[in-house]
C-alpha cells in the first residue's frame, strides 16, 4: 500500500507530469478570467482559502514530509542541514500564499457588498507609533531571535569535508535558491540560463510597477480587482521558481538526473540522451540532405522561427486578440511587457519542446556559442 | 503639589534625571505628547512617523516581514562581526577556523545563528515583496521603491552567495564555482560567451578565461586562494556598503512616498 503510494508519487512528480498538471491546474486556482472563475467556484477550489482548506494544505505536506522522513532514500535528502530553509520555505509559501488569499477573498465579498476592505479604517483615528508599534515590534524581534537561537543550539551548521578542487562532487548543487536557474540549465545554455533570464527576471520585476497599469487594489489584500496581475506573478513565483527549486534540490540526483523523491540516487542511472536540434531535423529528417556548412543557411529556420517568435507574433496579437491591451497600454509598454512575457513563456515552450520531439536547440551554433 | 511628589515612581525619577533627559529628551513617555516627541527625537525611531494609521500596526497586514529581513541584517552584521575574529581568509586557515570556531570558543554558536539567520534573511525578504505584491503596495507612488527593494533582494542573495565560500569546504567551493561557472558564457564578456570572439583585435582574443568576467570574480581560471580573499571582501564589505545605501533610500522613500500603503 504505502509502496504503491510511494511509486505514485514518484511517477507523478517526474517534471513532465508534475509540470503539466501544476501549469494546467493553475488558471483554475488563481483564475484570471470569468469562464475559469466560474468554474474554480462550481469546482469549490476557492474553499482551498478557507481555514478548513489551509488545514487540509497544512496536512498534505506535513503527510508528504513524515512519509519522505519515514523512507531511507528521501530522508538523506531531507535530513542534510542546508536543506531545511527549503523545507522552511515550502511551509512559509504555503502558508502565506493560503494567507494572503483569504484575505483577499474576504475583502473581496466586502466590496461586492458595497463595503470598504477590512484594512480601512477613518484616517483621523491614528495610532501611536511609541507603544502601539514599537511594541509589536519588539515582540516579533524577540520571537523570531528565539527561533534562531534554538534552530542554532539543536542544528549545527553543515560543514563538509575541506575543500578539494581535484574531487568534484556528484551532483554539484549550487545554493538552494540558484537552484531554479541551475534546473533551467537542463533546457538552455548557460548564456541564457545564468545571465540573460536572471537579468530579464530582475528587470522583470522592477519594471512590475510600470507595466500593472491596473490602478485598483492598492494597499488592500484582494484578487478580484487584480486577478490577471496575480495569476502572472504567482506562476512565475510558484511554479517557474519554488517549484524548480524544489525539483532542484530534492529531485535532481547525480548527473543532474531526475529522480522520484522515494528513489534511489543511483550514480549509474542511464538517460538517453538523442536531443537533436531544430537543423538536424529541417535538413536531415525533412529534406534528407546534409547539414549545409554554411552556419547561416544551417541555422536559417532556426532565425526564422527565433524571428517569428519574438518579433512577429506581439505584432500579430496587438492586431488581433490583444487589440484592446494594446491601445490601453501604448507602444512602449506593450513592447515591453511582450519581451519579458514570451521570455518567460519560452521556458515552459522549450521544456515541451524537449520532452515531446527531443529538441536540443532551436539555433544550434556552438562555434560561436550561440545556442538557443 | 506634595502629594504628586510622593507619588512619583523610580522610573518618573530616573526619567527626570538630568542625564536620562539629556539622551532621550522627552523624559518618560505618558502623555500623547511626549509619546510623539519619544519617536521624533530619537534618531532610530525616527524612521517612523510619530502617528500611523490603525492597519498599518497589524501583523496580519504586514507580516512583520520587512522589519524582520532589516533586523536579520542587524543581526548577521554582529554575528559576522564576532566570525572575523576568529575567521582568516586563507586557503591555509580557512577550514580549521570554521572548525575551531564550534569546538574551540566558548558558546560557539555565531556561526550556526550566521547561517541560519542568512537562509531566513534570503525566506523574509522573498515573503516580504510578496506581502507587497498581494496588497499592490508597489502602485503608483511607490514604484520606484519597489524597484529599490528588487536590487535589495538581489543583494540579499549575493550576500548569502559570497559567504557560501568563506567555509572552504566542498560544499562551499563547488556551490561557487556551479554559480560562477555561469560568468563564463556572458555575452560577450564572456569567455564561452556568445560575441566574445567579436571583440578581438586581428587574431588576439581581448576576451579569454583570463580577462573574461569570470576571472574578474574569481581572480583567477578556478576558486583559489585569490578567491577567497575577493569573496570575504565582497562578504564583509563591499555588498554590506552597497545593501546600505540602498536600505537607507529604502526606508526614506517608505516616508516620502506617503508612508505605508492602505486603503483610501
Amino acid at each position: 500500500m504505502i509502496e504503491t503510494l510511494k511509486n505514485t508519487i514518484d511517477y507523478l512528480s517526474t517534471p513532465t507530469i508534475s509540470f503539466t498538471l501544476i501549469t494546467a491546474i493553475f488558471p483554475f486556482v488563481f483564475p484570471p478570467t470569468d469562464w475559469f472563475d466560474r468554474i474554480n467556484r462550481k469546482l469549490r477550489i476557492d474553499k482551498l482559502w478557507t481555514n478548513t482548506g489551509g488545514l487540509i494544505q497544512f496536512i498534505l505536506i506535513t503527510g508528504f514530509f513524515v512519509l519522505g522522513y519515514q523512507d531511507p532514500n528521501f530522508k538523506i535528502i531531507l535530513m542534510k542541514g542546508d536543506n531545511f530553509p527549503i523545507v522552511l520555505m515550502v511551509y512559509s509559501m504555503a502558508f502565506f500564499t493560503w494567507y494572503a488569499m483569504k484575505k483577499s477573498y474576504i475583502n473581496d465579498a466586502r466590496l461586492d457588498e458595497g463595503k470598504k476592505p477590512m484594512e480601512y479604517h477613518d484616517p483621523e483615528d491614528k495610532v501611536l507609533v511609541w507603544p502601539d508599534l514599537v511594541y509589536i515590534e519588539f515582540i516579533c524581534l524577540i520571537l523570531f531571535m528565539v527561533f534562531l537561537i534554538v534552530w542554532s543550539i539543536l542544528v549545527p551548521a553543515p560543514l563538509e569535508e575541506p575543500a578539494n578542487p581535484a574531487a568534484t562532487p556528484n551532483p554539484s548543487k549550487a545554493p538552494w535558491y540558484f537552484l531554479g536557474l541551475q534546473e533551467m540549465l537542463v533546457y538552455f545554455d548557460p548564456w541564457l540560463a545564468g545571465v540573460i533570464f536572471p537579468t530579464l527576471i530582475i528587470v522583470g520585476m522592477c519594471a512590475i510597477p510600470y507595466v500593472d497599469i491596473n490602478k485598483k487594489g492598492d494597499g488592500y489584500y484582494s484578487f478580484k480587482e487584480r486577478r490577471v496581475g496575480y495569476f502572472i506573478f504567482m506562476y512565475g513565483w510558484v511554479v517557474l521558481w519554488v517549484y524548480l527549486i524544489i525539483i532542484g534540490t530534492f529531485f535532481r540526483g547525480p548527473n543532474w538526473n531526475f529522480f522520484g523523491p522515494f528513489e534511489y540516487w543511483d550514480p549509474h542511472k542511464l538517460e538517453v540522451l538523442n536531443n537533436v536540434n531544430l537543423s538536424e531535423y529541417f535538413w536531415v529528417i525533412g529534406l534528407g540532405q546534409p547539414l549545409p556548412s554554411n552556419i547561416l543557411l544551417r541555422e536559417s529556420v532556426g532565425f526564422l522561427v527565433t524571428g517569428i517568435y519574438l518579433f512577429v507574433v506581439p505584432v500579430l496579437l496587438a492586431k488581433t486578440v490583444l487589440k484592446k491591451m494594446y491601445e490601453a497600454y501604448g507602444p512602449t509598454r506593450y513592447t515591453f511587457l511582450m519581451i519579458l512575457g514570451l521570455s518567460m513563456l519560452s521556458l515552459p515552450i522549450k521544456m515541451y519542446l524537449r520532452w515531446f520531439f527531443n529538441l536540443k536547440y532551436i539555433i544550434g551554433i556552438p562555434e560561436w556559442f550561440f545556442n538557443i | 503639589m506634595p502629594e504628586d511628589k510622593k507619588k512619583e515612581s523610580l522610573l518618573d525619577k530616573v526619567g527626570n534625571s538630568p542625564v536620562w533627559k539629556s539622551i532621550f529628551r522627552s523624559g518618560v513617555p505618558r502623555t500623547r505628547r511626549q509619546r510623539m516627541y519619544a519617536v521624533l527625537g530619537n534618531v532610530f525611531l525616527h524612521l517612523h512617523p510619530a502617528r500611523l494609521p490603525r492597519h498599518a500596526v497589524k501583523v496580519g497586514y504586514t507580516w512583520c516581514m520587512g522589519g524582520l529581513s532589516f533586523f536579520l541584517f542587524v543581526v548577521l552584521t554582529i554575528t559576522g562581526i564576532l566570525l572575523m575574529f576568529y575567521y582568516r581568509p586563507t586557503v591555509e586557515y580557512a577550514f580549521t577556523d570554521i572548525i575551531d570556531l564550534g569546538e574551540q570558543v566558548p558558546l560557539g554558536i555565531m556561526r550556526e545563528i550566521h547561517r541560519w539567520g542568512a537562509h531566513c534573511m534570503v525566506l523574509t525578504t522573498w515573503l516580504h515583496m510578496l506581502r507587497v505584491f498581494m496588497t499592490g503596495s508597489y502602485k503608483p507612488p511607490r514604484e520606484f521603491n519597489w524597484a529599490v527593494g528588487v536590487i535589495l533582494m538581489t543583494l540579499t542573495l549575493l550576500l548569502s552567495f559570497t559567504g557560501y565560500l568563506l567555509p572552504w569546504d566542498q560544499l562551499a567551493i563547488w556551490a561557487v564555482t556551479v554559480g560562477t561557472n555561469m560568468a563564463r558564457a556572458t555575452p560577450f564578456l564572456g569567455s564561452e560567451g556568445p560575441g566574445a570572439s567579436l571583440l578581438a583585435i586581428g587574431d588576439i582574443n581581448l576576451i579569454h578565461s583570463a580577462s573574461d568576467v569570470r576571472f574578474a570574480l574569481l581572480a583567477g581560471r578556478f576558486v583559489g586562494e585569490a578567491t577567497l580573499l575577493r569573496f570575504y571582501v565582497l562578504h564583509c564589505i563591499a555588498v554590506p556598503f552597497i545593501a546600505m545605501i540602498f536600505m537607507a533610500v529604502h526606508f526614506w522613500r517608505i516616508r516620502k512616498d506617503g508612508g505605508i500603503s492602505g486603503p483610501l
